[in-house]
Protein backbone atom coordinates (compact mmCIF):
# COMPACT_ATOMS: atom_id res chain seq x y z
CA UNK A 1 0.00 0.00 0.00
CA UNK A 2 2.92 2.35 0.64
CA UNK A 3 4.06 1.91 -2.96
CA UNK A 4 0.60 2.88 -4.22
CA UNK A 5 0.50 5.91 -1.94
CA UNK A 6 3.91 6.97 -3.16
CA UNK A 7 2.86 6.46 -6.78
CA UNK A 8 -0.27 8.51 -6.18
CA UNK A 9 1.68 11.33 -4.61
CA UNK A 10 4.20 11.30 -7.40
CA UNK A 11 1.48 11.33 -10.07
CA UNK A 12 -0.43 14.10 -8.31
CA UNK A 13 2.73 16.20 -7.99
CA UNK A 14 3.61 15.60 -11.63
CA UNK A 15 0.08 16.58 -12.59
CA UNK A 16 0.14 19.74 -10.53
CA UNK A 17 3.55 20.73 -11.89
CA UNK A 18 2.50 20.02 -15.46
CA UNK A 19 -0.71 21.99 -15.02
CA UNK A 20 1.15 24.95 -13.55
CA UNK A 21 3.80 24.82 -16.26
CA UNK A 22 1.09 24.49 -18.88
CA UNK A 23 -0.71 27.58 -17.60
CA UNK A 24 2.56 29.54 -17.63
CA UNK A 25 3.33 28.48 -21.21
CA UNK A 26 -0.14 29.52 -22.34
CA UNK A 27 -2.05 26.26 -22.31
CA UNK A 28 -5.13 27.76 -20.68
CA UNK A 29 -5.11 30.60 -23.20
CA UNK A 30 -4.76 28.20 -26.14
CA UNK A 31 -7.58 25.99 -24.81
CA UNK A 32 -9.82 28.99 -24.30
CA UNK A 33 -9.09 30.44 -27.74
CA UNK A 34 -10.08 27.15 -29.33
CA UNK A 35 -13.11 26.58 -27.13
CA UNK A 36 -14.75 29.95 -27.77
CA UNK A 37 -14.89 29.24 -31.51
CA UNK A 38 -17.28 26.68 -32.89
CA UNK A 39 -15.24 23.59 -33.71
CA UNK A 40 -16.33 22.85 -37.25
CA UNK A 41 -14.62 19.44 -37.16
CA UNK A 42 -16.48 18.49 -33.97
CA UNK A 43 -19.89 19.31 -35.42
CA UNK A 44 -19.08 17.58 -38.71
CA UNK A 45 -18.75 20.53 -41.03
CA UNK A 46 -15.04 21.16 -41.58
CA UNK B 1 -35.43 -3.32 1.03
CA UNK B 2 -35.92 -2.37 -2.62
CA UNK B 3 -35.72 1.33 -1.81
CA UNK B 4 -32.58 0.89 0.32
CA UNK B 5 -30.86 -1.11 -2.41
CA UNK B 6 -31.74 1.47 -5.06
CA UNK B 7 -30.68 4.49 -3.05
CA UNK B 8 -27.02 4.43 -4.13
CA UNK B 9 -28.11 4.06 -7.76
CA UNK B 10 -30.56 6.93 -7.36
CA UNK B 11 -27.79 9.06 -5.84
CA UNK B 12 -25.48 8.20 -8.73
CA UNK B 13 -28.17 9.12 -11.24
CA UNK B 14 -28.69 12.46 -9.51
CA UNK B 15 -24.95 13.18 -9.62
CA UNK B 16 -24.89 12.29 -13.30
CA UNK B 17 -27.81 14.62 -14.04
CA UNK B 18 -26.41 17.49 -12.01
CA UNK B 19 -23.00 17.20 -13.64
CA UNK B 20 -24.56 17.07 -17.11
CA UNK B 21 -26.52 20.22 -16.32
CA UNK B 22 -23.48 21.97 -14.83
CA UNK B 23 -21.34 21.14 -17.85
CA UNK B 24 -24.07 22.55 -20.12
CA UNK B 25 -25.36 25.41 -18.00
CA UNK B 26 -25.30 27.94 -20.85
CA UNK B 27 -28.98 27.38 -21.56
CA UNK B 28 -29.52 30.49 -23.74
CA UNK B 29 -27.19 28.85 -26.26
CA UNK B 30 -29.84 26.23 -27.02
CA UNK B 31 -32.24 28.98 -28.10
CA UNK B 32 -29.86 31.18 -30.06
CA UNK B 33 -27.46 28.56 -31.47
CA UNK B 34 -24.48 30.42 -29.99
CA UNK B 35 -21.74 28.95 -27.82
CA UNK B 36 -20.51 30.15 -24.43
CA UNK B 37 -17.38 32.32 -24.60
CA UNK B 38 -16.63 33.10 -20.97
CA UNK B 39 -13.21 32.59 -19.33
CA UNK B 40 -14.23 29.36 -17.61
CA UNK B 41 -14.40 27.76 -21.06
CA UNK B 42 -10.62 27.46 -20.87
CA UNK B 43 -11.08 24.94 -18.04
CA UNK B 44 -11.74 21.32 -18.99
CA UNK B 45 -14.64 19.33 -17.59
CA UNK B 46 -13.63 15.80 -16.57
CA UNK B 47 -16.16 13.94 -18.76
CA UNK B 48 -16.84 13.79 -22.48
CA UNK B 49 -18.74 16.95 -23.36
CA UNK B 50 -18.23 18.74 -26.66
CA UNK B 51 -17.22 22.37 -26.26
CA UNK B 52 -19.20 23.20 -29.37
CA UNK B 53 -22.38 22.20 -27.60
CA UNK B 54 -24.41 25.44 -27.32
CA UNK B 55 -24.75 24.84 -23.59
CA UNK B 56 -21.14 23.85 -22.80
CA UNK B 57 -19.43 26.06 -20.25
CA UNK B 58 -16.13 24.14 -20.18
CA UNK B 59 -13.77 22.49 -22.59
CA UNK B 60 -13.72 18.86 -23.61
CA UNK B 61 -10.51 17.18 -22.38
CA UNK B 62 -10.21 15.09 -25.54
CA UNK B 63 -10.66 18.05 -27.86
CA UNK B 64 -8.21 20.07 -25.77
CA UNK B 65 -5.69 17.22 -25.86
CA UNK B 66 -5.85 16.85 -29.63
CA UNK B 67 -5.50 20.58 -30.16
CA UNK B 68 -2.58 20.72 -27.73
CA UNK B 69 -0.87 17.85 -29.58
CA UNK B 70 -1.35 19.83 -32.80
CA UNK B 71 0.95 22.48 -31.31
CA UNK B 72 3.88 20.06 -31.29
CA UNK B 73 6.81 20.46 -31.59
CA UNK B 74 6.53 24.12 -30.58
CA UNK B 75 4.69 23.51 -27.34
CA UNK B 76 4.25 20.47 -25.11
CA UNK B 77 0.66 19.66 -24.02
CA UNK B 78 1.46 20.26 -20.35
CA UNK B 79 -1.80 22.00 -19.42
CA UNK B 80 -4.06 19.18 -20.53
CA UNK B 81 -1.59 16.50 -19.43
CA UNK B 82 -1.55 17.99 -15.94
CA UNK B 83 -5.35 18.11 -15.87
CA UNK B 84 -5.66 14.46 -16.94
CA UNK B 85 -3.04 13.33 -14.42
CA UNK B 86 -4.80 15.09 -11.55
CA UNK B 87 -8.28 13.88 -12.49
CA UNK B 88 -6.95 10.41 -13.20
CA UNK B 89 -5.18 9.97 -9.90
CA UNK B 90 -8.03 11.57 -7.97
CA UNK B 91 -11.05 10.03 -9.61
CA UNK B 92 -9.98 7.63 -12.35
CA UNK B 93 -13.03 6.07 -13.97
CA UNK B 94 -15.33 7.49 -11.31
CA UNK B 95 -15.64 10.16 -14.00
CA UNK B 96 -17.16 7.56 -16.32
CA UNK B 97 -19.61 6.27 -13.76
CA UNK B 98 -20.69 9.56 -12.24
CA UNK B 99 -19.54 12.61 -14.20
CA UNK B 100 -19.91 11.90 -17.91
CA UNK B 101 -23.01 13.19 -19.72
CA UNK B 102 -22.52 10.85 -22.65
CA UNK B 103 -22.29 7.92 -20.26
CA UNK B 104 -25.60 9.03 -18.78
CA UNK B 105 -27.20 9.21 -22.22
CA UNK B 106 -26.05 5.67 -22.99
CA UNK B 107 -27.42 4.34 -19.71
CA UNK B 108 -30.79 5.98 -20.30
CA UNK B 109 -30.94 4.52 -23.83
CA UNK B 110 -30.21 1.08 -22.41
CA UNK B 111 -33.34 1.35 -20.31
CA UNK B 112 -35.47 1.18 -23.46
CA UNK B 113 -37.13 -2.24 -23.40
CA UNK B 114 -35.42 -4.50 -25.94
CA UNK B 115 -33.42 -7.72 -26.09
CA UNK B 116 -30.09 -7.09 -24.43
CA UNK B 117 -26.68 -8.37 -25.51
CA UNK B 118 -24.84 -9.63 -22.47
CA UNK B 119 -21.10 -9.32 -22.11
CA UNK B 120 -19.02 -12.26 -23.30
CA UNK B 121 -15.44 -13.01 -24.29
CA UNK B 122 -15.91 -11.15 -27.58
CA UNK B 123 -17.03 -7.97 -25.90
CA UNK B 124 -14.07 -8.34 -23.57
CA UNK B 125 -11.72 -8.59 -26.57
CA UNK B 126 -13.49 -5.68 -28.28
CA UNK B 127 -12.98 -3.53 -25.18
CA UNK B 128 -9.30 -3.20 -26.13
CA UNK B 129 -10.33 -1.31 -29.29
CA UNK B 130 -10.67 1.95 -27.35
CA UNK B 131 -6.94 1.95 -26.69
CA UNK B 132 -6.40 1.73 -30.43
CA UNK B 133 -8.80 4.66 -30.94
CA UNK B 134 -6.84 6.62 -28.35
CA UNK B 135 -3.48 5.80 -29.89
CA UNK B 136 -4.48 6.46 -33.51
CA UNK B 137 -7.17 9.13 -33.54
CA UNK B 138 -6.37 11.12 -30.41
CA UNK B 139 -2.58 10.94 -30.44
CA UNK B 140 -0.98 9.68 -33.67
CA UNK B 141 -3.05 11.47 -36.29
CA UNK B 142 -3.01 14.93 -34.66
CA UNK B 143 0.75 14.58 -34.06
CA UNK B 144 1.36 13.37 -37.61
CA UNK B 145 -0.62 16.22 -39.13
CA UNK B 146 1.20 18.70 -36.89
CA UNK B 147 4.66 17.46 -37.94
CA UNK B 148 3.94 16.59 -41.57
CA UNK B 149 1.55 19.36 -42.58
CA UNK B 150 1.56 21.91 -39.77
CA UNK B 151 -2.24 21.52 -39.57
CA UNK B 152 -4.36 21.10 -36.44
CA UNK B 153 -6.53 18.04 -37.03
CA UNK B 154 -8.50 16.73 -34.03
CA UNK B 155 -9.04 13.39 -35.74
CA UNK B 156 -11.21 11.78 -33.07
CA UNK B 157 -13.50 14.80 -32.90
CA UNK B 158 -13.60 15.08 -36.66
CA UNK B 159 -14.25 11.46 -37.65
CA UNK B 160 -15.71 9.62 -34.66
CA UNK B 161 -16.93 11.54 -31.61
CA UNK B 162 -20.67 10.96 -31.25
CA UNK B 163 -20.89 13.43 -28.36
CA UNK B 164 -19.79 16.23 -30.68
CA UNK B 165 -22.41 15.29 -33.24
CA UNK B 166 -25.20 14.84 -30.71
CA UNK B 167 -24.44 17.82 -28.49
CA UNK B 168 -22.91 20.18 -31.04
CA UNK B 169 -23.71 19.14 -34.59
CA UNK B 170 -27.41 18.40 -34.33
CA UNK B 171 -28.38 21.44 -32.22
CA UNK B 172 -26.25 23.90 -34.20
CA UNK B 173 -27.48 22.69 -37.56
CA UNK B 174 -31.05 22.76 -36.29
CA UNK B 175 -30.69 26.34 -35.04
CA UNK B 176 -28.43 27.92 -37.65
CA UNK B 177 -29.27 27.77 -41.36
CA UNK B 178 -25.75 28.81 -42.39
CA UNK B 179 -24.34 25.59 -40.89
CA UNK B 180 -26.95 23.46 -42.60
CA UNK B 181 -25.77 24.79 -45.96
CA UNK B 182 -22.18 23.79 -45.11
CA UNK B 183 -22.96 20.23 -44.03
CA UNK B 184 -21.60 17.65 -46.46
CA UNK B 185 -20.29 14.09 -46.48
CA UNK B 186 -18.45 14.53 -43.18
CA UNK B 187 -21.61 15.46 -41.35
CA UNK B 188 -23.44 12.54 -42.97
CA UNK B 189 -20.68 10.20 -41.81
CA UNK B 190 -20.66 11.59 -38.29
CA UNK B 191 -24.44 11.48 -38.06
CA UNK B 192 -24.36 7.84 -39.17
CA UNK B 193 -21.72 6.98 -36.57
CA UNK B 194 -23.64 8.82 -33.86
CA UNK B 195 -26.98 7.21 -34.65
CA UNK B 196 -25.38 3.75 -34.96
CA UNK B 197 -23.75 4.11 -31.54
CA UNK B 198 -26.94 5.37 -29.92
CA UNK B 199 -28.95 2.49 -31.36
CA UNK B 200 -26.30 0.00 -30.28
CA UNK B 201 -26.51 1.36 -26.74
CA UNK B 202 -30.14 0.29 -26.57
CA UNK B 203 -29.02 -3.33 -26.90
CA UNK B 204 -25.52 -3.21 -25.45
CA UNK B 205 -24.82 -1.45 -22.18
CA UNK B 206 -22.56 1.61 -22.65
CA UNK B 207 -21.32 0.37 -26.03
CA UNK B 208 -19.33 3.56 -26.72
CA UNK B 209 -17.66 3.56 -23.30
CA UNK B 210 -16.67 -0.06 -23.57
CA UNK B 211 -15.35 -0.16 -27.12
CA UNK B 212 -14.53 3.32 -28.40
CA UNK B 213 -14.14 6.00 -25.74
CA UNK B 214 -10.55 7.24 -25.62
CA UNK B 215 -11.23 9.28 -22.48
CA UNK B 216 -12.31 6.13 -20.66
CA UNK B 217 -9.15 4.51 -22.01
CA UNK B 218 -7.06 7.33 -20.49
CA UNK B 219 -8.77 7.16 -17.10
CA UNK B 220 -8.55 3.36 -17.07
CA UNK B 221 -4.76 3.73 -16.95
CA UNK B 222 -5.24 5.08 -13.43
CA UNK B 223 -7.42 2.20 -12.22
CA UNK B 224 -4.82 1.03 -9.69
CA UNK B 225 -3.83 4.51 -8.57
CA UNK B 226 -7.12 6.37 -8.31
CA UNK B 227 -7.82 7.62 -4.82
CA UNK B 228 -11.59 7.28 -5.11
CA UNK B 229 -12.64 3.85 -6.34
CA UNK B 230 -14.80 0.82 -5.64
CA UNK B 231 -12.76 -1.68 -3.61
CA UNK B 232 -13.09 -5.16 -2.17
CA UNK B 233 -12.36 -5.96 1.46
CA UNK B 234 -10.30 -9.12 1.14
CA UNK B 235 -11.17 -10.21 4.68
CA UNK B 236 -14.89 -10.32 3.90
CA UNK B 237 -14.90 -11.47 0.28
CA UNK B 238 -15.53 -15.17 -0.33
CA UNK B 239 -15.00 -14.96 -4.12
CA UNK B 240 -18.59 -15.90 -4.96
CA UNK B 241 -18.37 -13.85 -8.16
CA UNK B 242 -21.76 -12.15 -7.77
CA UNK B 243 -20.12 -8.78 -8.34
CA UNK B 244 -18.58 -9.68 -11.69
CA UNK B 245 -21.71 -11.52 -12.86
CA UNK B 246 -23.90 -8.50 -12.05
CA UNK B 247 -21.58 -5.97 -13.63
CA UNK B 248 -22.52 -5.04 -17.19
CA UNK B 249 -19.03 -3.79 -18.04
CA UNK B 250 -16.35 -6.20 -19.22
CA UNK B 251 -14.67 -6.51 -15.84
CA UNK B 252 -12.71 -9.52 -14.67
CA UNK B 253 -12.68 -8.23 -11.12
CA UNK B 254 -14.09 -5.26 -9.24
CA UNK B 255 -12.05 -2.14 -9.85
CA UNK B 256 -10.07 -3.32 -12.85
CA UNK B 257 -9.46 -1.10 -15.88
CA UNK B 258 -12.94 -1.81 -17.32
CA UNK B 259 -14.74 -0.86 -14.11
CA UNK B 260 -16.57 2.46 -14.28
CA UNK B 261 -16.80 2.60 -10.48
CA UNK B 262 -20.60 2.81 -10.50
CA UNK B 263 -20.88 0.72 -7.33
CA UNK B 264 -23.71 -1.55 -8.50
CA UNK B 265 -21.63 -4.54 -7.45
CA UNK B 266 -21.66 -3.31 -3.86
CA UNK B 267 -25.43 -3.63 -3.81
CA UNK B 268 -25.39 -7.32 -4.70
CA UNK B 269 -22.41 -8.48 -2.62
CA UNK B 270 -23.81 -10.96 -0.07
CA UNK B 271 -20.89 -10.32 2.28
CA UNK B 272 -20.99 -6.52 1.92
CA UNK B 273 -17.33 -6.75 1.08
CA UNK B 274 -17.41 -4.00 -1.56
CA UNK B 275 -17.11 -0.38 -0.59
CA UNK B 276 -16.40 2.98 -2.14
CA UNK B 277 -13.37 5.06 -1.16
CA UNK B 278 -9.78 4.59 -0.12
CA UNK B 279 -8.22 1.24 0.75
CA UNK B 280 -9.07 -0.19 4.16
CA UNK B 281 -7.08 -3.42 4.14
CA UNK B 282 -5.21 -5.43 1.53
CA UNK B 283 -7.60 -6.44 -1.21
CA UNK B 284 -7.96 -9.63 -3.25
Amino acid sequence: MKKITAARLLTACAGALALAAGIVQGGYRDTLSKAVRICLECVGIG
Amino acid sequence: MGKRRNRPEFRRRCIQLVSALLYNAHLPGFLSGSIFKGPVKGVCVPGLNCYSCPGAVGSCPLGALQNALSNLPNKLPLYIAGFLLLVGVGLGRVVCGFLCPFGLIQELLHKIPSPKLRKNRWTRKLSWLKYGVLAVFVVALPVWYAFARGLPVPAFCKYICPAGTLEGGFPLLALRAEYRSLAGWLFSWKALVCVAILILCVFLYRAFCRFLCPLGAIYSLFSRLALLAVRVDGDLCDSCGACVRTCEMDVKRVGDHECIQCGRCAQVCPKQAIYFGKERTSCK
